[in-house]
């Protein structure tokens, strides 16, 4: 019960923290949503400036508790304003999300199962083919940027061989259906985003399952296990990797905070029309209301994920439950 | 028995250097036995000699846009031209600099940073480590690029000093936590204890006594952050965020990327700065794993303690 308390608390307080960061950040720095936007323009007329300003709601008269309260109560009814196209910002982001949730989702979950299983086949055969393999490329695939990869992906696959798409997330002239030919016209233009943050996501699972098995295997019960006798398999599979996974569930919130961010690296590269790619027209147009709405949504993913996460390893790991 | 002793002033600064230079000294000798290391010292150097001295290599100013544009590798431009005629293998010799300063200084004051936090959140203990604690969590948890395009974008135009100050304020957190940890295990040993019962002051134990104890973990720190900041820094820029006037290799990929370089048949333009990036990661990279396996030593490869025993 108390270990529950403690990871909502954490919970909690990350998510408030985020909110607090994000409701600062432009009554800190100098200038204001609107003179922020209008700063990209020449030629700021006072009239319009003013009209940005009480649309964004930065009224500089306004008690700023009042207008914490405010913002408080506008991020929990998801009301983040307009961006720069006066569409509200929550209808764009419900545009790019799925893609992003299905794009991040698959590769986190073949990531995850690839990097596990490299990881104990490495450190179960330490020393072997896989493993003097395996560690120079890890090393380059988890020292390159995302984005190199990306790059190098785009321009192998795409340019050279031609054997993807370039960019996009279909193809332009398909209409959405769910006709067979959509569908594998739509994971044609995943491949290559997906394969990036594929590559670079496992190769931290592989390093800590790999160094976590290393250590389960010389364990006093895996010794045991040894001397009664037990097939190989059982050893590596239950005994070993079964205690060396759970740091691994634990690094999941960290390993997924970084995914998110290489995919907004990724979706720029390819441009694949998710919440990354959002993040970088955002960044072009001066929308800040939607930027900051999209770090909300990207922290409070880490956060469902970093709790989820928590809760799994105390299901399965009794011992870090008074913790 | 031992007579009270007398303590001259400069007594204390001796006792540091002397502890310091043992650490320094077992430190650069491990370095040196150490094959990846060596490579990432290599790699380093070369860098850091490009950007001391650009003009020898690359002689020409890198923003002039003197030549024809967009233009495919040949002899006269080894890599290409942009979009505007400036010369990519001028831009990129000359880009190592800043990309570098960047690297080095962000690294140096998440190091800073992670110190103070950690160390102090370790020693002092109680509320204290409670909340330095808390807030190294939230930093953890927060994802980093996210947070950084938010910041970035309000300090749109103000050039290379807020890109560091943005990439330290989301940067120092991981270090801090790793530095706290080996804190506490410092914190009850008997030569700490000693220290204590000879009355020693708190700034005199932290300097004299922990951080020399710390030393590797803090250059492991350094090493660290510069990977983390290589990575990032060019991802920022990539996105066109950071002075996009000021030339970096993050800002060229941006060039490149928003010019289509890879699809139009100019691809080393983007891919160039792209492997520069990771050759500097990857050199910060090997310093690091080196100094991971001096401090432990169960991850050295089989192959090696093999060889030792047989010997």
């Amino acid at each position: 019960m108390r270990f529950v308390v403690r990871r909502m608390g954490l919970f909690f307080l990350t998510l408030w923290a985020a909110l607090t960061i994000n409701f600062l950040i432009p009554r800190l720095m100098p200038g204001n949503e609107a003179t922020a936007m209008l700063s990209h323009f020449k030629g700021v007329n006072p009239s319009a400036l003013h009209a940005l300003e009480v649309e964004f709601g930065v009224n500089n008269d306004q008690n700023l508790l009042v207008s914490y309260v405010q913002y408080l109560g506008n991020c929990l009814t998801g009301q983040f304003g307009l961006d720069s196209a006066r569409v509200p910002v929550m209808t764009v982001i419900l545009r790019g999300l799925p893609w992003t949730l299905g794009l991040v989702g698959v590769t986190t979950v073949i990531a995850f199962s690839i990097g596990t299983l490299l990881g104990i086949v490495s450190a179960w055969r330490r020393g072997g083919a896989l493993d003097s393999l395996l560690s120079p490329l890890l090393f380059i695939l988890t020292t390159f940027p995302v984005f190199f990869i990306a790059l190098l992906l785009l321009f192998i696959f795409g340019v050279v061989l031609g054997w993807f798409p370039l960019s996009s997330n279909y193809s332009v002239g398909e209409t959405p259906s769910l006709s067979v030919a959509f569908v594998l016209d739509v994971i044609g233009h995943a491949i290559l985003p997906g394969v990036t943050l594929v590559v670079t996501a496992a190769g931290g699972w592989i390093y800590t399952m790999r160094n976590n098995m290393v250590s389960t295997l010389s364990e006093d019960y895996v010794r045991m296990a040894r001397a009664k006798g037990l097939s190989p398999w059982r050893i590596m599979l239950d005994y070993s990797a079964r205690n060396a996974i759970l740091p691994n569930l634990t690094g999941f919130a960290m390993q997924l905070g970084f995914i998110l961010g290489g995919s907004i690296l990724v979706e720029y590269t390819f441009s694949y029309p998710g919440l990354g790619y959002l993040f970088f027209t955002g960044t072009t147009n001066h929308d800040l209301p939607l930027q900051e709405a999209l770090f909300l949504f990207y922290t409070l993913a880490v956060l469902l994920c970093v709790l989820v996460a928590d809760f799994a390893t105390a299901w399965l790991d009794p011992r870090t439950r008074d913790a | 028995m031992a007579s009270p002793q007398v303590f001259l002033p400069g007594a204390e600064t001796q006792a540091a250097d002397q502890g310091y230079r043992d650490a320094v000294g077992r430190l650069s000798r491990a370095v040196l036995r150490n094959r990846k290391a060596t490579i990432g010292l290599l790699l380093l150097a070369i860098i850091v000699l490009v950007a001391a001295f650009p003009g020898l290599i690359a002689p020409g100013d890198p923003q002039a846009a003197i030549y024809e544009q967009q233009l495919g590798p040949s002899w006269s431009h080894l890599l290409g031209t942009t979009q505007v005629g400036q010369d990519v293998f001028t831009q990129l010799i000359w880009g190592t600099r800043l990309t570098l300063i960047i690297t080095v200084s962000v690294g140096a004051l998440c190091t800073l940073i992670s110190v103070l936090v950690g160390v102090t959140a370790a020693y002092v203990g109680g509320v204290v480590d409670g909340s330095l604690s808390l807030l190294t969590d939230i930093f953890l948890i927060i994802p980093t690029l996210p947070l950084l395009i938010v910041l970035s974008t309000y300090l749109e135009g103000s050039g290379t000093v807020a890109i560091i100050a943005v990439l330290v304020v989301t940067g120092w957190a991981f270090g801090a936590r790793q530095l706290r940890a080996q804190g506490l295990s410092l914190r009850t040993r008997d030569f700490l204890e000693a220290a204590r019962v000879r009355g020693e002051r708190r700034p005199y134990i932290i300097l004299v006594e922990i951080l020399p104890n710390m030393l590797s973990l803090v250059v492991a720190s350094f090493l660290g952050s510069a990977v983390y900041t290589v990575a990032t820094a060019a991802g920022l820029q990539f996105l066109g965020l950071g002075s996009s006037n000021e030339i970096t290799w993050g800002t060229m990929l941006h060039f490149a990327q928003q010019n289509g370089a890879i699809e139009s048949g100019n691809a080393f333009w983007a891919l160039a700065p792209g492997a520069a990036v990771a050759l500097l990661g990857t050199a910060f990279a090997l310093l690091n794993y080196a100094f991971d396996e001096i401090a432990n030593p169960a991850l050295r490869s089989v192959r090696r303690q093999r060889a030792k025993s047989d010997s």
